[in-house]
């Protein structure tokens, strides 16, 4: 049983780990795609034009990798997670069909008019399109999320015999306190990769001294976007979520802290350090008195609690990775800001485009914020466990109760083998369309 | 609620095989019967720009059937997790194959990518009807053995096939030589339509060919048929008694033959759609006959301890089914806006047009 779960758990991981490389990038690149089709109307200038479209064929082949990885997601529900499915169909059941009839369709559909159908449409129509495949993607990921907040915080539900959980307000899924905070969040952590994937693209260009023009043009979207994007993912966005956490998993936010010990008292941040499970302590610790309760209460004393004024079965199942995860997407979030004020300072100076060492960090730093993206999303699940459905539904009473840990370890491995070569693909062929680059 | 959720699904199935059921004969043909680079390129073509839209359907078939039979989800999905996993890879190989095809102008690269798209796309064929033979045959729910359960009564493990490969045994394979008729069945099927895709979305040097090779394989696919009725009366003791006691399902069958013996001539027709539409006939008539003959079963068991699923013990609550009957109301009439804009646009043959791909 012990090892059931832990492949079961493993094979989600990987899979969702890698299934959610792309969406991150559709969601925030349909929106910039837009805003570029749209520069392109008012000022009948084609460089905008070509970057959208240019950026809709990047855009394609990772709304494709999305499409064939996103649905063993939705087969993992039944196949390994069958007594979860089982007991809560009735309720995310809900919100993952919706998903499936009004995004799928919209965003796929419109995406082949986006382009195959330019001439047959005119621009103004050309836009809609584009329009309308940004409206999808981010009604898909509305809908995912929403599926989410309500494992993180049910409502709308009453538990009926053999304890499976029933819808009893429809409304109630949209109205979910944390839903709201955690999409906003998420579709700005989605823009922040997506601006640093065309900041990056357009720094590639202008230290390869090709395709300049559209090197500019894609350095300025990236940045735009980036400075937008990072100052909203950290606040408000982040701080709202942060306060979810509080409010609603009190256990986990302590554990994703680190807070071993509740304080009388304002209690610190801890910046940098290694939690010691044996000693409950942080090691080498780097920490700002007060901070913390600041930041959560606007008040330097309030108390917050720690690990220890929990049942030990109500804490997070693993709290150094927890931690790691947590300090890792906050950390880099800042450098993000960081970055991107930098890049704007230089461009508003006029000196940006000299500037080869700015260039060079832009370009290294495009893997950064899908790690970051990443380990936002480890934070939000690792925080969750023990539960499956905070509060009410363990883990451990989720799994499939007659798939072997065998089967499943069989997979895995079939997933992992079959993920690095479509891995390996897929970057020769980003790589590909990014070395034609826009002018064709 | 239960029969309108029930029908919707079922739909949403039928309109998944018609749809990507053409890709899948696409590919079947084109493993066996294109041999020129020209032909090869527009075949891929005709079922590699539909592909990933007509993927879409599986989507949300899977979706729908999550929320309104959410026992039958969880139960069946981790039952038959072996087949369905391998399902999953393959389709992925499929996609591999058609969309990475034109990437490199090698042959040894077209090659592989041309095997790739062709094997998974009869693969899959064969699973899905191996699938729909399991559905029929029923499972050993609770996996009993010798009248004790190991699991709950609405679940089961099926191992990809059992030592004498037959559906006879306490406990059933996936595989076994009733499910293997109707993954033929299946495959055959498929083949039919999507060469019929294939001579009207494509101006090939094997159109006429290939309207032989529908005469032949729908001789073919009578011959099965009648066999899997025939080895159906050795497993159920009346497989066909559903439509003695519910004279309107007949209607499914009727369906089947019409579209059958519509392809009977498929060399005199002057324009493919009749033809494509036929075939569509069969899909839809051997999908619905298949689930009519065990309905309100969704997964028969093959023991006597415990009751099959059925659409009413399996369904999500009425407050449910009721709000998502609204929303998804909406959501067809979308779906059919989509639909008729997609192909419009991808209308008339695929080789006269430069889709920029």
């Amino acid at each position: 049983m012990e090892d059931m779960l832990f492949y079961d758990r493993i094979q989600f991981a990987f899979t969702i780990t890698f299934h959610y490389l792309f969406p991150q990038l559709t969601m925030g690149l349909s929106m910039i795609i837009v805003f570029l089709k749209w520069r392109s109307i008012r000022t009948k200038d084609r460089r905008y034009n070509d970057a959208a479209k240019f950026l809709m064929r990047i855009f394609a082949i990772n709304f494709m990798m999305g499409v064939i990885t996103g649905i063993p997601m939705e087969f993992q529900f039944g196949t390994n997670w069958a007594k979860f499915s089982e007991l809560t169909g009735d309720i995310i059941g809900q919100t993952l069909a919706m998903e499936g009839m009004f995004s799928f369709f919209l965003e796929s559909s419109f995406l082949a008019l986006f382009i195959f159908g330019e001439k047959w449409l005119g621009q103004r129509l050309h836009f809609l399109t584009a329009f309308l495949v940004f409206l999808g993607s981010w009604a898909s990921g509305f809908f995912i999320l929403a599926t989410n907040a309500w494992m993180q915080h049910p409502v709308g539900y009453e538990i009926v015999e053999n304890g499976k959980y029933v819808l009893t307000h429809f409304s109630a899924l949209f109205g979910n306190p944390w839903l709201l905070p955690a999409f906003l969040h998420n579709q700005l952590a989605s823009l922040v990769t997506s601006s640093f994937v065309v900041g990056g693209i357009g720094a590639y260009y202008l230290l390869r001294q090709e395709q300049v023009d559209s090197g500019k043009l894609l350095l300025k979207t990236g940045i735009i976007f980036g400075v937008v994007s990072t100052v909203l993912v950290a606040f408000p966005t982040g701080d709202w979520a942060a306060k979810n956490m509080v409010k609603y998993q009190p256990a986990s936010f302590a554990a994703m802290e680190g807070i071993f010990k509740t304080e009388g008292g304002g209690t610190e941040i801890v910046l940098i350090g290694q939690p010691n499970m044996l000693e409950k302590e942080i090691d080498n610790k780097i920490a700002v008195p007060g901070v913390l309760s600041f930041l959560t209460y606007r008040d330097w004393d309030m108390e917050i609690k720690g690990m220890d004024a929990f049942e030990k079965d109500q804490l997070p199942t693993n709290v150094p990775a927890l931690y790691y995860a947590y300090h890792m997407m906050v950390g880099l979030g800042t450098l993000f800001i960081g970055l991107m004020l930098m890049g704007l300072f230089y461009w508003v100076r006029g000196k940006i485009y000299n500037n080869k060492f700015l260039l060079w960090m832009i370009m290294f730093a495009t893997p950064f914020p899908y790690l970051a993206n990443i380990a936002g999303w480890f934070t939000a699940e690792m925080g969750r466990q023990p539960w499956l459905v905070y509060g009410l539904l363990r883990t451990d009473a989720g799994v499939s109760p007659t798939v072997s840990s065998g089967n499943t370890l069989f997979t895995l491995l079939g997933f992992m083998g079959l993920y690095l070569l479509l891995g390996l693909l897929f970057f020769t062929l980003v790589m590909r369309i990014i070395n034609q680059g826009p002018k064709v | 609620m239960e029969v309108y959720w029930y029908i919707i699904i079922s739909l949403a199935l039928v309109g998944f095989f018609i749809l990507d059921g053409y890709d899948f004969g696409v590919g079947i043909i084109h493993l066996f019967f294109a041999e020129e680079e020209k032909d090869k390129v527009v075949i891929a073509k005709s079922a590699g720009l539909f592909w990933d839209a007509n993927e879409v359907w599986l989507v949300m078939a899977g979706g729908m059937l999550f929320m309104a039979f959410p026992l039958l989800y969880a139960s069946a999905f981790s039952g038959f997790y072996l087949p369905l996993m391998m399902l999953l890879w393959l389709m992925i190989f499929r996609a591999i194959g058609l969309e990475l095809r034109g990437q490199y102008n090698t042959r040894i690269w077209r090659d592989m990518c041309d095997k790739a798209f062709g094997v998974s796309s009869f693969l899959l064929a064969l699973l899905f009807g191996v699938a729909l033979g399991n559905i029929i045959r029923g499972v050993n729910l609770g996996g009993v053995v010798n009248g004790v359960s190991k699991y709950e009564s609405s679940y089961f493990f099926l191992p990809l096939w059992n030592a004498r490969f037959s559906p006879l045994a306490h406990q059933p394979g996936v595989i076994d030589w009733f499910t293997l008729i109707f993954g033929f069945i299946t495959v055959i099927t498929l083949m039919i339509h999507g060469a019929n895709w294939i001579v009207l979305k494509t101006n090939s040097s094997i159109n006429d060919r290939l309207k032989n090779v529908v005469y032949y394989l729908n001789i073919g696919l009578i011959l099965l048929s009648l066999a899997s009725i025939w080895m159906g009366y050795s497993i159920q003791s009346d497989p066909l008694g559903n439509f003695i006691t519910h004279p309107g399902f007949s209607i499914f069958p009727l369906f089947y033959i019409l579209g059958l013996s519509g392809l009977f001539f498929v060399r005199r027709y002057r324009r493919p759609i009749y033809a494509f539409l036929f075939s569509t006939l069969v899909i839809f008539g051997g999908i619905t006959t298949s689930l009519a003959s065990i309905f309100p079963k969704v997964l028969p068991s093959t023991n006597m301890v415990h009751p099959a699923l059925t659409i009413y013990n399996t369904a999500a609550g009425d407050y449910s089914l009721s709000v998502a009957a609204l929303w998804s109301v909406m959501g067809m009439l979308l779906m059919v806006l989509y639909f008729i804009i997609q192909r419009r646009l991808l209308s008339g043959k695929i080789d006269t047009k430069d889709y920029g791909h």
